[in-house]
């Protein structure tokens, strides 16, 4: 895993846009403490209900369980490393599930569905590029505009009805039920996600301008980088994610629905920031975030195996957010 | 109905995000909609009482639909409603936020409409302003969520919570006595657990499973929305290996779940619904599955609402019952759906 520091000033920029680094050691250690997390998390799974929590069907009802919001994990992850924040992806995810479920939109079958979604999602990421690169809006408020917009818009395609996908369309559905070696399809499409977003962040040009982009604008600016524009693509990215999830919560829920992804934007935020991204930006990893998201759905897993309800997870999931922060600004300091 | 989707509508619409001329090509659901639901209720017999009098105007309050249940409250309000010539609807702009109800509801009372049909956000928050309409000698007609003040209001017509997981405690409890399980694994999954007709509701359900012996395994809320479900279910599903029944609170909700017993390729139990969309009754009918009940929570209390304004401001009472005026208040018995009645109340049934 590549860690640059864009944490230094002016001329980390250059180094940025250099060959990356080795593993970062406070990286490495961030890893270790959210697998350590999980793997605690994983014996108390074990002891407290041994005949389920280790069996491969709850382990891969997790792994599905992650999968529509891991997709979007991975696009937030670049948009907080570019410095920015996406407040709108749940409300994107309903409404790209919704654009996708319409009686219209279904007549041309699964695989319009399917680009319609990933469409409406990097349409409604460029609007909010738009805003926040070239109108200079604040992230935090533009997205909240659209977040809100979003919702909105959706509720009305969909007169606030559920819409299920029509039987001639089950192909889309077939990525939630279709399991290969095990797996279900949408578990692939979410490995595929993080692997190219691993990739593009740590092996390419587009990654390493935006830990620089993050880091410092300025001087990522004078250093030649179109901030602008990169800035776009961030949020161009983070909306074809939620396209992307949108195609796999249809799949798993079998239906398009105004109401999917309430609150998905927080609980991405936390994902990313448990994961060791720094919310000011420049710098932070794609394996950091999914091991943040793990924790989150594990938690989750743990309190309904062991019959606990929501409001206890609720406070567990909280307290998690803290003690994680605090634990990275002690690794933080003992660096410097 | 011509339904054409408008391939140009379609492609122009992917492309540009909030044009709304567009969105109206691209989102016509109303063939759906309108094909699977009635145009009215089906109402009971035709009493005297329907024969056309005084012209009266029906002011009409509710919440935003953000559910399938209340888009039907103000759909079955609407077309009771039109069944009447001597009624004038007036319903107001609908809206989650208790201050414009309640302004909403002012503008009624200005505007002196012969009776007002509230279903409030929150009845402990709307009951000032439903005072006001009843100090204002407008009769008020309270749906489902109650006023604590009956100063507030003329006659409340709702659902039975309670009585909804009474229905569904007998079914489950009767089905596995008559199959002779003993010590069964029942499952609950309940809407947002904090609201009070959540409480009644797994109330309800405990109380009637208790009369065959029977208890509730294990109970997990799913906030009302099909992702929800979906989630819930599947760790639901993971932590009991051997399932004989689950209670489902909600059939939108429902949907999420059913998905995710289908994804798991489960089906040693079996499933009660509840509130009656019509997406569940014919899961149901089709009997291909593992719902084979829902206990009915039904929306069509709103076009008995207005029916009930209608008579209270014409100064009728019920034809049916001995007294002269309205009662005070009507409680809506939950009917059970099973694959046997499911005929029936099709067409009462709401799309989620």
């Amino acid at each position: 895993m590549t860690e640059v520091d864009q944490a230094a000033p002016a001329d980390a920029p250059v180094k940025a846009a250099g060959p990356g680094g080795r593993l970062g050691r406070l990286g490495e250690v961030r890893h270790l403490g959210l697998v350590a997390a999980l793997v605690l998390l994983a014996i108390v799974g074990v002891v407290t209900r041994p005949e389920n929590f280790a069996t491969s069907s709850n382990l891969v009802s997790i792994l599905a369980l992650a999968s529509t919001i891991g997709v979007i994990t991975v696009g937030m992850t670049f948009v907080i490393i570019g410095g920015g924040i996406d407040l709108s992806v749940g409300a994107l995810m309903a409404l790209a599930s919704v654009w996708a479920t319409t009686l219209a939109t279904q007549s041309y079958g699964p695989v319009v569905m399917i680009v319609c979604a990933l469409l409406v999602g990097t349409g409604a990421g460029l609007l909010n590029g738009i805003l926040i690169a070239y109108g200079r809006i604040v992230p935090f408020i533009a997205t909240l505009a659209t977040m809100v917009a979003a919702r909105g818009l959706a509720q009305r395609m969909s007169n606030q009805r559920t819409q299920l996908v029509r039987p001639e369309n089950s192909m889309i559905v077939d990525l939630s039920t279709t399991r290969v070696l095990g797996l279900p399809l949408l578990v692939y499409v979410f490995a595929l996600v993080v692997l190219v977003g691993w990739v593009v962040l740590n092996r390419t040009t587009f990654g390493r301008r935006t830990y620089a982009v993050g880091g410092n604008p300025e001087a990522a600016r004078l250093a030649g980088i179109d901030v602008r524009r990169h800035t776009l693509m961030l949020y161009a990215l983070s909306g074809l994610c939620c396209g992307i999830a949108a195609v796999l919560i249809m799949a798993r829920t079998t239906t398009g629905s105004s109401t999917h992804g309430d609150l998905y934007e927080l609980d991405a935020i936390a994902a990313v920031i448990i994961g060791g991204t720094l919310l000011s930006g420049g710098r932070g990893t794609i394996m950091g975030s999914i091991l943040g998201l793990l924790i989150f759905t594990v938690i989750t897993n743990l309190f309904i195996l062991n019959g606990l309800n929501t409001a206890d997870q609720l406070v567990a999931k909280g307290a998690i957010i803290v003690v994680a922060v605090l634990l990275q600004r002690r690794g933080l300091r003992s660096q410097t | 109905m011509t339904h054409n989707p408008g391939r140009r509508g379609f492609l122009l619409g992917g492309a540009v995000l909030g044009a709304g001329a567009l969105i109206t090509a691209c989102t016509s659901n109303e063939p759906a909609a309108q094909a699977s639901t009635p145009a009215a209720p089906a109402a009971a017999a035709p009493g005297g009482n329907d024969a056309p009098g005084e012209k009266v105007v029906i002011g009409f309050s509710a919440p935003a639909a953000d559910h399938g249940w209340i888009a039907a409250i103000a759909k079955n309000a609407a077309d009771a409603a039109k069944q009447y010539s001597d009624v004038e609807f007036k319903p107001v702009e609908p809206t989650n936020d208790i201050n414009q109800q309640i302004s909403a509801v002012e503008s009624l009372i200005q505007a002196k409409v012969d009776a007002l049909v509230i279903l409030p956000n929150d009845g402990q928050q709307l009951n000032q302003v439903a005072r006001q309409a009843m100090d204002a000698g407008i009769p008020v007609v309270n749906l489902d969520r109650v006023f604590p003040d009956k100063l507030s209001y003329r006659t409340w017509i709702g659902g039975d919570n309670y009585g909804m997981g009474v229905a569904a405690g007998h079914f489950i409890g009767k089905t596995l006595k008559d199959k002779g399980v003993t010590d069964p694994v029942i499952l609950e999954i309940q809407g947002i657990a904090t609201l009070p007709l959540t409480q009644e509701r797994s109330k309800g359900f405990a109380d009637a499973l208790k009369t065959y012996g029977f208890t509730v395994t294990a109970q997990q809320d799913a906030k009302f929305t099909v992702e929800s479900g979906t989630q819930v279910a599947s760790n639901l599903l993971q932590a009991h290996k051997k399932i004989d029944a689950i209670w489902n609170h909600d059939d939108d909700q429902g949907i999420g779940v059913l998905a995710a017993i289908k994804e798991a390729g489960r089906d040693e139990f079996f499933m009660v619904g509840g509130a009656g969309s019509a997406n569940a009754m014919r899961e149901i009918q089709a009997d291909n599955g593992v719902l084979k009940a829902t206990v009915t929570y039904s929306p069509t209390m709103a076009a008995s609402a207005i029916k009930l304004a209608r008579l209270i401001a014409q100064g009728k009472g019920m034809s049916d019952l001995m007294e002269q005026e309205v009662p005070q208040s009507i409680t809506l018995a939950s009917e059970t759906i099973t694959k046997e009645n499911v005929q029936k109340y099709l067409p009462l049934g709401f799309e989620s």
